[in-house]
């Protein structure tokens, strides 16, 4: 058990934790964050996605000893603080989650691709998409993306979805 | 599923339905919500609050699991009551509070593709009957003739003297009046709200991670507890050592639960889980020790050619057709075991509060559940508490898919929290518990038999199905009780779940062959095999007599006209007959389940590794009604996700008598790069309501069968697809 710093979502926090304490139960059981999600612990499913200076990472495979002092960590409740990153707007236009439960890993999975790859190709996508959605949003995740990167997305006819009263573009 | 009709046949009780039937309570004068803070506004009725500043609340009796079904209701209230749909926000009905007053929100089990279609009548009459009494209210306070007012999203107007007022500014007194007792509705045709593509209700906290879920629910003074059950199916708990981990830093508590479990309970689930997996335990494996999916298929095929069948649908007499016969056609076909694999594990919250004084014993549940009544009384049976001293608080469903209508986990969390009492305790299951304590798709076999006439006629078939009941256990001594018309959906003769062919000779039967391997309802229910076995063996049929598989289908579905209008739309939207670009095949495949008639062709590559790609799936749907057209294009698309999964990957194989599967590593599911284009038809033909959910799951995997066939030459009959070899025949 050990004392330490960690840096979440633009501030610093103390905990104190086992050593092998995955960083997915730290950000939920010990700062309150539970917006990132247990779905397998074995870093299959990608439901704890979060970002370590600036990287997708599976969280719930990664003990708290391994990060460094001063490594940003960013949880879904950091991404924007307000829903407006582009990823959160693309999948509000979009009507992207059903049940809900994988989407915050499925958001931060896709947030750390525009981030690296501003224009991604379906074959970009392919690679870097690997999270699980057991409701199927899978192709209007696709479609949000190319949304979200002011692409057109060649695979399907546009999605209709009715906002009234409300401007979100 | 087949649901029991309870809750339809309450809310169309006649006014004069003795014992408080639902339509009458559900126009009865408010009823302070004994939920409700002080100081609420009264309702309107149950399903309908207005609040003074013009904020519509209403109730929501299901449960919402991703399927859209809370929007969709609010919809359809939403369309009767004339309200803001800017100014809507939803509300959970208490099981509870719905016992308390005479089930006034009808039946609240989620499953069956039912939200929607077995509800919408009590909604809608609610959402009519409040806009009635708030024109009524402000009608009065002008002392003019209701006839002359109207109302538009939320404002009333009295025409002759340009007056207007607004539903929060008249909401109290509407509740004083007496409610209409059966309000006239608005034709689809002329719906506004419902029948809209509009965005959901619930996505914007799902964008930010502010969606509280059973798992995330923190309550103050609460614990943390991870459970393991006995892995072999009907073996019990023999001991543990709670020593071994009594130092480790945070656990409070390790006990048996119930005769096959040991829990442990800690500060945090982290810990409460790292315990569990260092604790000692010992098992009695019981009779099923050695069992593996070997014994089981050598059991479910034992009934293929048993005498002990019940049939479920019977024309002419196939038997005797096919023994003289000029030519059969013959296959067997099987389907394994499935997960449900939510995304979130089940789990929940239970808080048992000891008598104090003159406060009686209690106890409170926070779960996602899909059967909100049946949770109760799961609460109720695990406390030892009556009813009444029980509530259950429902959240939002991480994923249902049929899982969460058990009340399995729930009374563990009970049976935890009575040994703490005072203390709140979060039961979650691990990943791996959540798949070795499943309540799996049932196991099956089907023997399909048709008998062609010298020129080519279909002019019989016998289709067997051997295999597991979801619903009747073991093997009751009597024929008669081991019927289960749930084995036959979409081949029944006629009703929501017909099938859609019409032959001379045409015999389905089942006999019953049970594992001891708990089954549950898992999305699709039983559509999935069945769909699976009949449109492949259709296919088998007209590769055998030479015809195109649509054709043929044409000829055996003339009298099933709506059957057959969805399975020409996604031919003609695919281009079957037309050439396909290079090395693209194409499958078809229909049904009808869950009241709704569905249809699919599928467009498939396969190389010359064998390795198959699926292009496209054009899908059409004929749900009667369409209330959120952009939400059933999402659970189109969704539920091919589910069964192509299925279909193509997962199994779940016994060995010593657990399952084998315990994670997503041995038991992959669909990701996004084989998430195939989805082309959705919606075609709803008016005059009835089919379900969304569901029925659409069954055509996938046999339409994209078919087209595997196509392409290859390679007839599939055993699921999953993963493992068999697709290089050309």
């Amino acid at each position: 058990m050990s004392k330490r710093t960690l840096h979440v979502n633009g501030q610093p926090r103390e905990v104190e934790v086992e050593d092998d304490t995955p960083l997915l139960w730290v950000l939920r059981e010990q700062l309150g964050l539970a917006g990132s999600k247990y779905g397998c612990g074995i870093a299959a499913c990608g439901a704890c996605t979060v970002h370590v200076d600036g990287v997708a990472t599976r969280a719930c495979v990664r003990p708290v000893s391994t990060l460094a002092p001063g490594q940003k960590i960013v949880t879904i409740e950091g991404l924007s603080g307000d829903g407006s990153h582009p990823v959160q707007r693309a999948w509000a236009q979009l009507d992207v989650p059903q049940c809900g439960y994988c989407q915050s890993g499925m958001i931060m999975a896709a947030a750390a691709l525009l981030a690296e790859k501003p224009r991604p190709s379906d074959a970009d996508i392919d690679a870097a998409m690997s999270n699980i959605c057991r409701c199927g949003t899978y192709n209007r995740v696709r479609a949000a993306i190319h949304r979200a990167a002011g692409a057109a997305d060649s695979r399907r006819a546009a999605i209709a979805v009715e906002h009234r009263g409300k401007d979100l573009a | 599923m087949t649901l029991s009709r309870r809750s339809l046949l309450i809310g169309a009780a006649a006014a004069g339905a003795v014992g408080g039937g639902g339509l009458v309570w559900a126009y009865r004068l408010r009823h302070p919500s004994t939920d409700a803070p002080p100081g609420s506004p009264p309702e309107l009725n149950a399903w309908v609050q207005v609040r003074p500043d013009d904020t519509v609340v209403i109730r929501i009796a299901h449960a919402e699991m991703g399927q859209g079904t809370l929007t969709g209701l609010a919809q359809l209230v939403a369309e009767e009551l004339d309200c803001d749909w800017n100014r809507i926000t939803t509300e959970y009905a208490s099981p509870s509070v719905n016992l308390e007053r005479g089930r006034v929100w009808g039946g609240m089990l989620t499953g069956g593709s039912s939200g929607i279609r077995g509800s919408q009548e009590i909604v809608r009459r609610g959402g009519a009957a409040a806009r009635l009494m708030l024109l009524q209210a402000a009608a009065d306070g002008w002392s003019v003739p209701v006839a002359e007012c109207s109302t538009d999203q939320g404002i009333i107007s009295h025409g002759p003297s340009g007056r207007r007022t607004t539903y929060g500014a008249v909401a109290d007194a509407a509740g004083r009046l007496d409610p209409p007792r059966r309000p006239a509705l608005r034709e689809p045709t002329q719906w506004r709200t419902a029948g809209r593509p509009l965005a959901r209700l619930d996505t914007a906290d799902k964008l930010t991670g502010r969606h509280v879920y059973g798992s995330d629910l923190r309550l103050p003074g609460m614990l943390a507890a991870a459970i393991k059950a006995c892995p072999v199916f009907g073996g019990t708990l023999a001991g543990f050592d709670s020593g071994a981990i009594a130092q480790r830093p945070g656990v409070r508590k390790v006990l048996q639960v119930g005769d096959k479990a040991v829990a442990v309970v800690a500060d945090t689930w982290w810990r409460a889980k790292s315990a569990l997996e260092a604790l000692p335990v010992r098992w009695n494996e019981g009779p099923n020790a050695k069992l593996s999916s070997a014994d089981i298929d050598a059991l479910v095929a034992s009934g293929l050619d048993a005498d002990d069948a019940v049939a479920g649908l019977e024309v002419g007499d196939a038997r005797a057709a096919l023994a003289g016969a000029a030519r059969r056609v013959e296959a067997v076909y099987a389907y394994p075991f499935q997960a449900h694999a939510t995304m979130e594990t089940m789990n929940a919250t239970a808080h048992f509060v000891p008598a104090a004084g003159d406060a009686p014993a209690r106890c409170e549940v926070w779960a996602p559940t899909q059967a909100g009544e049946s949770a109760l009384k799961a609460v109720a049976r695990a406390s030892g508490l009556p009813i009444g001293q029980c509530r259950v608080h429902r959240l939002p469903l991480g994923g249902g898919f049929g899982r969460r209508l058990a009340d399995d986990w729930l009374q563990q969390a009970v049976r935890i929290a009575k040994e703490l009492p005072g203390t709140p305790v979060k039961l979650v299951w691990s990943r791996e518990e959540d798949m070795l304590h499943d309540h799996y798709h049932p196991v099956t076999q089907c023997k399909l038999r048709a008998g062609l006439s010298a020129d080519g006629k279909v002019e019989s078939l016998h289709m067997r199905i051997a295999g597991q009941s979801i619903v009747i256990p073991g093997r009751p001594d009597k024929l008669e009780d081991r019927r289960d018309t749930l084995v036959f959906q979409g081949l029944k003769p006629e009703g929501e779940e017909a099938i859609g062919y019409s032959l001379p000779h045409l015999r389905i039967d089942h006999a019953l062959r049970n594992p001891p391997v708990p089954p549950g309802f898992w999305r699709g229910v039983n559509l999935n095999q069945n769909i699976f076995y009949l449109e492949c063996f259709v296919d088998e049929i007209a590769h055998a007599l030479q015809r195109d598989p649509l054709d043929l289908r044409r000829e055996l579905m003339r009298q099933h006209p709506k059957h057959l209008a969805v399975l020409e739309a996604v031919a003609a939207h695919a281009g079957w007959g037309k050439p396909a670009p290079a090395g693209v095949h194409r499958g078809l495949a229909q049904g009808m389940g869950f009241g709704s008639y569905v249809a699919a062709c599928a467009e498939v590559s396969v190389d010359d590794q064998g390795q198959l790609t699926i292009h496209r799936i054009v899908a059409a749907t004929d749900c009667g009604h369409a209330v959120n057209p952009q939400q059933i294009e999402a659970q189109v698309e969704g539920s091919f996700a589910y069964g192509l999964s299925a279909a193509l990957y997962g199994a779940c194989t016994l060995k010593d008598g657990r399952m084998q599967q315990a994670n997503f590593d041995s038991y992959p599911v669909l990701q996004l790069a084989a998430m195939p284009a989805v082309e959705t038809l919606i075609r709803p033909s008016g005059g009835f309501w089919g379900g969304v959910g569901e029925p659409t799951i069954a055509v996938a995997a046999p339409a994209v069968l078919n087209a595997v066939f196509a392409a290859t030459g390679k007839r599939i009959r055993r699921l999953p697809l993963a493992g068999q070899d697709l290089r050309r025949a």
